[in-house]
């Protein structure tokens, strides 16, 4: 976990696409731990799918992603400026239990398994590195920038649509919600207008 | 005829035990996501590229299996459809949030559930994004009192493409694995055209 592995452009992908990956001219720098490729994404699929129907049938709910990034910045905003967010309608939908704790909610837990089940699949897989992910064309610091960026832009695009590619993605896409299904086809449009201006980001 | 799933919706267990399956399916969710390259901004990015479908791929699979799961579930009377939880539709947020969550998944290679697959296994693109989407939560939250009418119209509840197409559910979700399937061959076309870009495009004759 050292900064041998931040060389992204040389660094193995671990699948086909590593055959695909530009590679610069300068040296490429030897990774200690070979990566294992990753699994066909239909085996993954499947597996999610899985995990989604035994939330429905469990649960009688989905997954989710957005909602619980909103319960943490109503818990910070509540906890920073109490009256200004008791005052504020979307941040008390994330406060309604009262005096309970905002981050003791179903997406908070369900987010912070996610965490402990990719970084468990990453090190038994060897694919755990202290690096950042960018094509050849720019820098970490730019890299860390758009990403900062798109994550903002993507913060108010969930909020004001109401969830992300899971919560309305994954769920409402096999609820067959016509919002959802809406969603994800709005937000593949927004993804490939923008994409042409991005691509010395990834090349 | 219910077989009593959802079990937590007919009182089977309580508040304390649904936490700790929110954390048990949040675990294999995890996990599957990293197990299909979903924590890499790189491969997440061929999407808008065509160059590596995955992302189409893993969700269409996953939305294929979880549908035909609850679908036949019900059908065999093993879950009450009625008490499992469709996104409520708002048409003109939905659209326009679409659009701008498109915009910055292409911006930032990952989104909002995979970016917490990239930071937790070390991946400092996907904390720059997490710290984004708390900032633009928070912007969309300070902004609620202005936008908040636009972001609450064109409500239309819990409604299904069944019911706005005039169809039976079992047509919809046959449809479904139909699209899903041409989308799969279309997924492996492009792939399998991207990895020679190196050869010269053939000239026709």
């Amino acid at each position: 976990m050292s900064d041998v592995a931040t060389t992204a452009a040389g660094q193995p992908l671990g699948t086909a696409a590593s055959s695909r990956a530009e590679v610069t001219t300068t040296t490429r720098v030897q990774v200690r731990r070979e990566a294992a490729p990753y699994a066909s994404p239909y085996v993954a699929g499947v597996g999610i799918g899985v995990v989604l129907l035994l939330a429905f049938v469990l649960m009688g709910r989905g997954l989710g992603a957005s909602g619980a990034f909103s319960s943490v910045v109503a818990a910070a905003v509540s906890t920073a400026a109490p009256s200004h967010a008791a005052g504020n309608e979307f941040y008390s939908r994330y406060l309604s239990d009262g005096a309970a704790n905002p981050l003791r909610d179903w997406l908070v837990l369900e987010i912070i398994g996610v965490v402990i089940g990719g970084l468990a699949s990453a090190v038994l897989a060897g694919r755990v590195r202290w690096t950042t992910e960018r094509g050849a064309g720019i820098t970490d610091r730019r890299r860390l920038v758009n990403a900062f960026v798109g994550g903002t832009a993507m913060g108010v695009g969930a909020k004001l649509a109401r969830g992300c590619t899971s919560g309305l993605g994954l769920t409402g896409g096999a609820t067959l919600s016509v919002g959802s299904w809406l969603f994800v086809i709005a937000a593949f449009v927004g993804a490939y207008a923008t994409a042409p201006l991005l691509r010395r980001a990834w090349r | 005829m219910i077989g009593g799933a959802p079990f937590y919706e007919f009182g089977r267990f309580g508040e304390g035990t649904s936490l700790v399956i929110a954390v048990l399916l949040g675990i294999a969710f995890g996990w599957f996501l990293e197990q299909g390259g979903m924590g890499n901004a790189r491969k997440l990015s061929g999407q808008f590229y065509l160059t590596d479908l995955s992302v189409l791929k893993l969700m269409f699979s996953a939305i294929v299996t979880a549908m035909l799961g609850l679908f036949w579930l019900s059908w065999a009377g093993l879950l009450d459809l009625s008490r499992v939880y469709v996104p409520e539709t708002f048409i003109a947020p939905q659209v326009v949030g679409g659009l701008i969550f498109g915009a910055g998944f292409a911006t930032g290679g990952l989104c909002p559930g995979t970016s917490c697959v990239a930071a937790a296994t070390g991946r400092k693109d996907g904390l720059a994004l997490i710290a984004g989407m708390l900032a633009g939560v928070f912007v969309f939250g300070e902004a609620s009192p202005a936008i908040g009418q636009f972001a609450d119209s064109t409500g239309r509840g819990a409604w299904t493409l069944p019911q706005a197409f005039g169809l039976s559910y079992g047509t919809v979700v046959g449809g479904i694995v139909a699209v899903a399937l041409g989308a799969f061959a279309g997924a492996e076309w492009l792939e399998r055209r991207a990895e020679r870009p190196a050869r010269p495009m053939k000239v026709v004759a």
